[in-house]
């Protein structure tokens, strides 16, 4: 899509769970790619797999999920074959990854300090001295005031905004080429939310750090994000630029979903909805897995899946964009 | 609306916790008591068929004041009134208890999952003695699973069998299930996706419709209580900061808190967009700043701020907005029209769509 070569790449993931009852299938066939300092939003419904996306491609996809085909490349080297060790290496120097809860990310027994400096002498080369200088540029980066004196203290001494700027702070500091940020805002207060926004957004500008920002919040991925992918029961079914997505979304499942928010600037009598609600994964009906909610779905949508074609400003995997379909009102 | 009779009434509502520690480690640390005052003094009252929504962060004791509109925490002060009957006197006989319902956040936690939903949505008709004999009751449930948009067949279903919308539909037919005439619902759609949300609030604004319910809406996200209440009141700290009509919070906003929290909505209009966020964070509870409570965030903030508790007063120039502001009452900020918050949205290119 852009002319500098994606630093992300990911081709037709597959991630499935075996069980007793038969394999689930939890994504199918996502592809997409992040350019060296975009930023991509995920959105979706819980459930829709945005989350697994992301766990897949630092591979902490929980067991016995596991990737069942296609691939994923960092700076153009497949990374979802390598063993765990290597994986491990990856993760935190060239992958960042920041968590919905800043409680559990951190480890409550040592001080933000020793995890800083420990994160950083894992992965770069530097002595204790000068970790522990970064340590404190990086907290007063993320905005921690007095960061001499907090990079003492224990993950609980800190609020919850101050908590994810930590882990901010720690997904960051090794200089990773990309951070998957998993719903990094959802668990704090709207204040306190877009001041972490803005933190991000910032940081990832200056550092030219790529993003893959998964989350719920239409809102929050309008002012963050540079392309989204709105992703419904495992697959991805528009991806496009954010002005294009939020605006003018093409799929019928996107334009659901941006009529579905509450608009802020006006009262509705009644506010559009989406009558019923994503299959369960086991659930799953044959053609276009959107078919039975759609108000546009025809004869070749039950039966027939479509591929992300091109629908102008943006791609959507739906018939109606299929250049061999008479068009449909 | 206005001539509606009022159905619920808080008079200087307060609620405290205490959180000290033990006693015998309070003495040999010589700490004195604890007390966090979650709710402290707050008034407002409810027309009937009418919507009024507490909004605020975390913390501010909204959860708090829905807990003691049903009586499920005894205030520590001031009164809660039900349709002018003290509510612990109004709790007393059955008959009115059945008048009051409240809807739970999260649908998974409220529902026991060993009950079928025929037990769980006909527990407070057999509590309340509505319906006699099982077939009636049967049909009774049957009735109310339809009007919350479910099948008469999910009764004999276990709430494990359903998503996170349909449950919140059970809860709302379990509270409906008494006859309510007044629901508190507190944060009923924010454990929801956002397709699924606009689904429960289109219900319950249809239900409001149908059944003249009055709500108290419990909320942290404007955008949601913009489109289903008649008036709101702003919580930052167990106080109300401002009450008013729906529409003029969000046309007229006036305490500087009000307006920093709009402005810190994220929002479709701000496609690619800085902004200058509210600086700080909610302070504690149990040791809040003197004064008005918002002053160290408040750019407005003076002396006075510091040292005296603001009152809610009418807001010059807003008719129908109480603010408890120093600032507004001086006519130090920048008055009611100026910069109103929604501009942006006009000014957008992206609104052109």
């Amino acid at each position: 899509m852009t002319a500098a070569p994606p630093l992300l790449e990911v081709r037709n993931l597959r991630v499935e769970f075996p069980s007793r009852r038969g394999t689930l299938v939890a994504l199918h066939d996502v592809s997409f790619s992040i350019a060296p300092g975009e930023i991509l939003g995920v959105v979706g419904e819980s459930g829709a797999g945005k989350s697994m996306t992301g766990a897949a491609i630092i591979r902490l996809l929980e067991p016995p999920g596991r990737i069942a085909g296609g691939q994923i490349l960092l700076e153009g080297r497949r990374i979802d074959n390598l063993s765990q060790d290597e994986m491990r290496r990856i993760r935190g120097r060239r992958i960042g990854a920041i968590f919905q809860d800043p409680l559990t990310t951190l480890n409550p027994l040592y001080t933000v300090g020793r995890q800083l400096t420990e994160t950083m002498q894992t992965h770069l080369d530097l002595s204790g001295s000068e970790a522990r200088a970064r340590a404190i540029g990086w907290l007063e980066m993320v905005g921690i005031p007095a960061a001499a004196q907090r990079i003492d203290s224990y993950p609980h001494e800190f609020s919850g905004g101050m908590r994810q700027r930590v882990v901010i702070a720690l997904a960051l500091c090794a200089e990773p080429r990309l951070v998957v940020a998993d719903e990094p805002t959802t668990a704090l207060d709207v204040s306190i939310q877009a001041q972490v926004i803005a933190l991000l957004k910032r940081l990832a500008r200056e550092k030219n750090t790529s993003m893959m920002l998964v989350t719920h919040d239409m809102g929050v991925i309008a002012e963050t994000a540079d392309r989204v992918a709105v992703m419904y029961a495992g697959r991805v079914v528009e991806i496009g630029p954010v002005r294009e997505v939020v605006k003018h979304p093409h799929h019928p499942y996107s334009i659901g979903l941006m009529n579905s928010i509450p608009p802020l600037d006006h009262r509705v009598e009644r506010l559009a909805q989406i009558d019923g609600a994503m299959p369960r994964l086991n659930a799953v009906p044959p053609g276009c897995p959107y078919n039975p909610r759609c108000p546009k779905v025809f004869d070749r949508c039950i039966v027939e899946r479509p591929d992300l074609l091109d629908a102008g400003s943006t791609r959507a995997a739906c018939w109606l964009y299929d250049p061999a379909e008479p068009p449909h009102v | 609306m206005s001539e509606a009779a009022t159905v619920f009434e808080a008079e200087d509502l307060a609620r405290y916790f205490d959180v000290s520690r033990p006693a015998l480690q309070r003495l040999l640390a010589r700490e004195p008591r604890r007390i966090l005052r979650a709710v402290d003094g707050i008034s407002f009252s409810i027309p009937k068929g009418t919507t009024l929504s507490l909004v605020g962060e975390s913390g501010c004791g909204k959860s708090t004041v829905a807990r003691m509109a049903v009586g499920l925490y005894p205030p520590t002060r001031g009164k809660a009134l039900f349709e002018g009957m003290d509510l612990e006197q109004a709790r007393a006989t059955a008959d009115q208890r059945r008048r009051m319902q409240m809807i739970f956040q999260d649908p998974y936690a409220s529902l026991n999952p060993r009950w079928r939903v025929l037990d769980i949505v006909a527990e407070p008709i057999r509590a309340f003695g509505l319906v006699s004999g099982a077939a009636a009751r049967r049909e009774r449930v049957a009735q109310l699973l339809t009007q919350v948009g479910l099948s008469p067949l999910d009764g004999s279903k276990y709430p494990h069998e359903f998503s996170g919308g349909q449950r919140q539909r059970i809860s709302i037919a379990r509270a409906l299930s008494s006859n309510p005439d007044f629901l508190v619902c507190d944060e009923p759609t924010s454990a929801l996706d956002v397709s699924v949300q606009a689904q429960i609030l289109n219900l319950m604004k249809g239900l409001q419709r149908d059944l003249g319910l009055t709500y108290l809406f419990i909320s942290h996200n404007l955008a949601v209580v913009r489109q289903i209440s008649d008036r709101i009141g702003v919580m930052y700290l167990g106080r109300i900061v401002e009450l008013a009509p729906a529409e003029t919070v969000f046309v007229s906003p006036r305490h500087p808190y009000t307006r920093a929290l709009m402005d810190a909505i994220p929002d479709l209009e701000m496609i690619g967009r800085r902004r200058i966020p509210v600086g700080g964070e909610v302070p504690s509870p149990i040791n809040p700043p003197s004064g008005c409570h918002f002053h160290p965030r408040c750019p407005l903030a003076n002396d006075r701020c510091r040292r005296e508790d603001p009152i809610l007063k009418p807001a010059r120039g807003t008719p129908g907005t109480v603010v408890a502001c120093h600032a507004v009452e001086e006519g130090r900020d920048t008055g009611p029209t100026a910069v109103p918050p929604l501009e942006r949205v006009g000014s957008s290119p992206a609104a052109s769509a």
